[in-house]
């Protein structure tokens, strides 16, 4: 239904084919069967991408990551997971890597496994009582379920689908994911220059700087939620986990979190779970399409979106279902 | 797909003389239903009653209290006599409200928070978290005066007894160690609800993004859910507190009817405490026309001060919620 909703975002080409008038309408229904739908139009000579020439399906929208990933380094390794909640499977084994360096996308319609998947990554799905996981997860080649889950947590840290800063100061936000467990210990002074990194690193402190004692919930949903991004930046984690962190945000400040998250990407391993196809499409450098709980495809975003290798992909992207 | 576009409508026709637009458009209630009607009007009627009830008390206690109250009776302490200018005043009665209500509360709120938080946050294991909830909900319903009948067996007991007087072996039973006790537990289903409230109101999600940066459980509840259920917290103990200084049955049980304080040893604070006293719901039953004391005009006046307590409790709820208000919520 995104993909409706934003269509002018298709209309803006990149490189040398844009503004070309008789390029195809970019969306189509694909019927549910059938191989080679009656509407199919051949898709226009995408060269820029240097994918799929011969592309089906037609995603034409900027690309936020122009540049491809300079290096990328495995950080986790999701081997052979299953999730169920008591007797329904959520994840059936699924394998993928995660890279620093990339961002990873987790795409699929409602109720595929995506947010499991992804909660599982920093053993959230613990705290549902009748989840239970099989395979093996791994962060920098140690099996997670060796890791303490608040040490885990730390080095894999979450961002969620609401805005949710605590019910405090802009500064304490922060102050608190620095301090140990449940202390007030370490003075405001001493924590001050990581405050102000983290707040750097998400992009907010320039906008806050003179309010950081002000109600972190009296902030802008957008800039609320990057506030909940550098609480998670400030445990200098691993790998960031976001959770549709836009999905109740207006356009513009999911472009401001986009681009946060791209230039993200050299530091932390990103996985980003999200219903939105072109923003799957304009960050990703990976994606993984999930549907009823398994591992459709998983390829490189300009691949997934031009040239799925799968049916039931080229149905999901080309929106004929979702 | 492929189904023809609908064409927008050509222009509208002229529109001729608009009719007579009533200048703000209202849902009314004239045309609903005739049994729908009839209850809104027993709402509206009820409402009005009680609040017509509610002021007549507080005018009337008003208009008594400030005929009769002078400000030395709260500094007299009620002494015997013949006539009501004699007895004195009821300071010891007032003494008595604030010393019971702090004990009370003292205990009901950290036990209530307590139990609280163990049956949202935890709640394991399932069974007895339920017992645990039947009980706080029997506690509730059970008439105070049954419980200062149960107070009277425990600290009437031998191994309680240096909680109140004892003479020869016999435990008195009766001091304000035993009534707050027993009244604590009349605060305790308040505070617990109050705090479960406060606690389920705030969404599981604010608790991940907790758990999701590393913080334990406990970590959590003392630095994220008790801060953010402060104000139900605040409620609880408030509501529990107007219980406390509210209630006749425990203090004329297990405070002992007198009207002063009766010291037991020498140690102050606790000769006072482990002996027998009075609070100001006792004086007014005392006082009242078909008491002991018969001085109704008395009672009237400490009967204003009792009320005064209690709508200055409630306003103290207010204020508690409204500075809540300012630090703001979550979307939903």
């Amino acid at each position: 239904m995104e993909f409706i909703a934003s269509v002018p975002e298709f209309d803006r080409q990149v490189g040398g084919v844009s503004a070309d008038v008789s390029s195809p309408p970019p969306i189509r229904r694909l019927p549910l069967e059938g191989p080679t739908p009656a509407t199919q139009v051949a898709p226009p000579a995408t060269s820029t991408t240097g994918h799929g020439a011969t592309a089906s399906g037609g995603f034409t929208a900027a690309k936020r990551s122009i540049a491809a990933p300079q290096f990328s380094i495995r950080r986790m390794e999701i081997d052979d997971v299953s999730v169920s909640y008591a007797t329904r499977e959520a994840v059936k084994s699924v394998s993928i890597p995660v890279r620093q360096g990339e961002v990873l996308s987790l795409i699929g319609p409602s109720g595929c496994g995506k947010t499991t998947l992804l909660r599982s990554l920093n053993r959230l799905t613990e705290l549902t009582r009748t989840a239970t996981l099989s395979g093996r997860i791994l962060l920098d080649d140690v099996d997670i379920r060796l890791i303490e889950p608040t040490l885990l947590r730390r080095r894999v840290t979450m961002v969620f689908q609401q805005p949710n800063p605590f019910p405090m100061s802009v500064f304490d936000n922060i102050a608190y994911v620095l301090r140990e467990q449940g202390s007030r210990r370490q003075r405001k002074k001493a924590l001050e220059p990581k405050v102000h990194s983290a707040l750097e690193r998400a992009g907010l402190f320039e906008e806050v700087k003179d309010n950081l004692d002000h109600p972190a919930l009296r902030l802008s949903g957008g800039q609320q939620q990057r506030l909940c991004i550098a609480r998670a930046l400030a445990a200098e984690p691993e790998v960031l986990l976001l959770d549709e962190p836009c999905s109740a945000l207006d356009p513009q400040s999911t472009q401001v979190i986009e681009d946060l998250i791209v230039k993200l990407r050299d530091d932390v391993a990103v996985v980003i779970v999200t219903h939105n196809l072109q923003q799957a499409y304009r960050i990703a450098d990976h994606v993984a399409f999930m549907y009823l709980g398994e591992l459709v495809e998983y390829s490189s975003a300009t691949a997934l979106f031009n040239s799925p290798r799968e049916q039931r992909t080229r149905e999901y992207v080309s929106g004929a279902f979702g | 797909m492929g189904a023809p576009v609908a064409t927008p409508p050509e222009s509208r026709p002229p529109t001729v003389a608009p009719p007579k637009q009533p200048t703000e458009a209202v849902e009314g209630s004239a045309t609903w239903q005739l049994s729908d009607r009839i209850g809104l009007a027993i709402c509206w009627a009820l409402g009005l009653l009680f609040c017509a009830i509610a002021v007549a008390i507080v005018v009337y206690l008003l208009i008594q209290g400030l005929t009769y109250l002078k400000p030395s009776m709260l500094v007299t302490p009620a002494t015997a006599g013949f006539s009501q200018s004699q007895t004195g005043g009821f300071s010891d009665a007032l003494i008595g409200t604030l010393i019971v209500g702090t004990m009370g509360i003292a205990i009901a709120l950290p036990v209530g928070v307590g139990i609280a938080i163990w049956l949202v946050e935890y709640g394991r294991p399932a069974g007895l978290a339920r017992i645990t909830e039947l009980t706080i909900e029997a506690i509730a319903g059970i008439p105070s005066i049954v419980l200062a009948l149960f107070g009277t067996v425990i600290f009437s007991s031998t191994a309680l007894g240096f909680l109140s007087r004892t003479t020869e072996g016999i435990v008195f039973g009766r001091s304000f160690f035993a009534a707050a006790t027993m009244l604590s537990l009349v605060a305790l289903p308040l505070v617990v609800a109050s705090t479960r409230e406060g606690l389920n109101a705030i969404p599981q999600h604010v608790r991940e993004a907790s758990y999701a940066v590393g913080k334990t459980r406990i970590a959590t509840v003392r630095r994220i859910l008790l801060p953010t259920a402060r104000p139900q917290v605040a409620t609880g103990a408030m509501l529990g507190l107007g219980r406390i200084i509210g209630d006749t049955a425990i203090i004329v049980v297990l405070l002992g009817a007198t009207q002063n304080f009766a010291p037991v040893g020498s140690t102050f604070p606790l000769n006072y405490l482990r002996g027998a006293g009075t609070t100001l719901t006792n004086f007014v039953y005392e006082a009242s026309p078909t008491g002991n004391l018969n001085q109704p005009q008395k009672a009237y006046a400490a009967a204003f001060v009792l009320l005064l307590m209690v709508l200055a409790l409630n306003a103290a709820v207010d204020v508690v919620h409204r500075r809540a208000r300012k630090v703001g919520t979550w979307s939903s």
